[in-house]
């Protein structure tokens, strides 16, 4: 369980996230919303340790991240996976050398148990046979896979997504969702995922937190999503037509 | 000659045109001009606003030194894998140092050929010895050509590289996975490229040497401006161990300047392509005037 209290974050006058508290739970896909600009990414770099908070505390199951020491930290982010809005694989590597570079750094695993580690990553991914690719020659959506596999390589406990998919097609998209979804209860791993996207919200979303303008306006289910009554949620919710056509028909 | 400096154009502009008036006008007048309190106030902002340019300028390079020492803090660390640190090594040899050779064979040819012509045709007073061609040529490309223009040349060519590839893996956020997987990313990619290029320049400092001097003696034999026996007797004449020394000790600084100030530049990259793009100009600048001005002190400290 990662427990964010009062949190806040500014850049020089530009105050982006305000007394934040917020709990993602273990075992569960928690999503964190809101228009672009509102801070969710900042949200996530402060939670990882990319950024620090200017006040506030970040804990990991009890230990106080933001508080620990350089080796400290060291320690809690090799429990960290992490999925890049751009996926971030090392372009230098292969699609297997990216997998089995958590594996290397961080494990004692001969080689030929960290290529099964990778081959199983892999498998889960749905990438048999990409072992060789470099990262130019894959699609977006693949990209994203390989980032996934990459993430989970080190078997970690906590997982992050940044928009894991923006910029894929709908069934792409969804494919990724139920991959994050089911290596997350496979794992029992507690995931965080910044979306923007209402479908993610509706597919995965058993815990989802909406931010506005740098403030936490509402947490629930993605079945008390629809329901809601603040108005910036309701108003991020139903703003395609789709949406509001829904409404209408739910009305 | 004015240089008039003010984060306001306008304010400027109408000093400019007081300072104008009172030219006009005339000296003794100009005190009593109208626009004189104006003049007044306009130097004093201006050179307010010029101090304080000054200033910031001054802070600027501070926290840019600053910056750098706490980059090599960072990069001079223990590696997390000994083997990772060895096999990244290894790369960097090959990438940093071998393939430079072509570059150097050229350069280090064509400049040891130029200096035993240059050379020959100012001595040609039968007062002066003709060996000192070749002696002239030795000492050229062993004190200064080999060890700082090889320098200057890969800055070029290895500080773009390093800049580049550092830039672009920091706006695409493959610096930012590094730190999240608890990886010293200073370290880890850094660290390699500096010791790599420190422990084989002095093989190419040498390399260059060798083919300057032996390219001076192709030019002997083939255009017969001396002849090479004078060459020869010239490149034997007064041997000094210690300018082998002197250039070694250069090469390694400078290659330690380059790797880390490129290194610099490129890891502190931000925003996007065309910043890589400003990086990378900024790392061949600096590691150039790092090498030039590092070519003087060390000169000072050794040979006087």
């Amino acid at each position: 369980m990662i427990e964010i209290k009062g949190i806040n974050k500014s850049f020089g006058d530009n105050h982006v996230l305000r007394d934040i508290d917020v709990t993602f739970e273990s075992g569960k896909a928690n999503l964190l919303i809101g228009a672009s600009g509102s801070g969710k990414t900042t949200l996530c770099k402060c939670t990882v340790g990319l950024h620090s908070p200017d006040s506030g505390t970040i804990s990991y199951d009890g230990r106080i991240f933001n508080l620990m020491s350089r080796t400290e930290k060291k320690e809690v982010r090799r429990e960290i996976g992490f999925l890049f809005q751009g996926s971030a694989l090392f372009d230098y590597m292969t699609v297997e050398e990216n997998i089995l570079f958590p594996i290397k750094m961080f494990s004692n695993l001969t080689k030929r148990e960290g290529l099964d580690r990778v081959n199983f990553c892999l498998d889960r991914v749905d990438l048999n046979g990409a072992n060789k690719l470099m990262p130019s020659e894959l699609s977006g959506g693949m990209k994203k896979r390989v980032g996934i596999a990459r993430a989970i390589s080190a078997k970690p406990k906590y997982l992050f997504c940044d928009e894991p998919n923006s910029g894929l097609d709908p069934q792409t998209s969804i494919l990724i969702d139920n991959l994050i979804k089911e290596i997350t209860h496979e794992y029992n791993m507690t995931t965080v995922v910044i979306t923007h996207d209402m479908n993610s919200v509706l597919e995965i979303g058993e815990h989802t937190s909406f931010i506005h303008k740098g403030v936490m306006l509402w947490d629930g289910t993605n079945r008390e999503i629809m329901d809601a009554e603040t108005t910036e949620l309701t108003d991020f919710v139903y703003a395609s037509s789709f949406m509001k056509e829904l409404k209408r028909m739910k009305g | 000659m004015f240089f008039v400096f003010s984060p306001n154009v306008g304010q400027s502009q109408s000093f400019l045109i007081d300072l104008q008036e009172v030219i006009n006008v005339g000296k003794i007048n100009s005190i009593t001009n109208k626009n004189a309190p104006n003049l007044i106030l306009g130097l004093t902002k201006q050179m307010y606003s010029y101090a304080s340019i000054k200033f910031v300028f001054m802070l600027k390079i501070l926290h840019q030194l600053g910056e750098y020492f706490i980059f090599i803090s960072k990069v001079f660390r223990r590696p997390e894998k000994g083997k990772v640190f060895r096999e990244l090594y290894v790369k960097e040899l090959w990438k940093l140092g071998v393939g430079s050779i072509g570059i150097i064979v050229i350069i280090s040819g064509f400049m040891g050929m130029v200096i035993t012509i240059q050379t020959a045709s100012q001595i040609n007073s039968g007062w002066i010895p003709a060996y000192l061609v070749g002696y002239t040529t030795r000492q050229s490309m062993i004190l200064e050509f080999s060890p700082t223009m090889l320098a200057l040349i890969l800055s070029g060519k290895i500080g773009s590289n390093i800049a580049s590839e550092l830039g672009t893996m920091r706006v695409s956020e493959q610096i930012d996975a590094l730190e999240i997987m608890g990886i010293n990313s200073a370290n880890y990619l850094v660290l390699p490229k500096i010791t790599a290029l420190m422990s084989i320049m002095p093989f190419l400092v040498i390399l260059s040497m060798f083919i300057g001097i032996f390219f001076g003696y192709v030019i002997c034999e083939t255009v017969e401006i001396i002849t090479p026996s004078d060459y020869i007797t010239g490149i034997q004449y007064d041997f000094r161990p210690f300018d082998i020394v002197y250039a070694l000790i250069k090469a390694t600084i400078f290659a330690f300047l380059i790797t880390s100030v490129s290194s610099y530049y490129g890891y502190y990259a931000s925003g996007s392509a065309l910043e890589v793009g400003r990086s990378s100009t900024k790392a061949v600048v600096y590691s150039s005037i790092a090498v030039l001005v590092f070519n003087y002190i060390i000169t000072q400290m050794l040979l006087i």
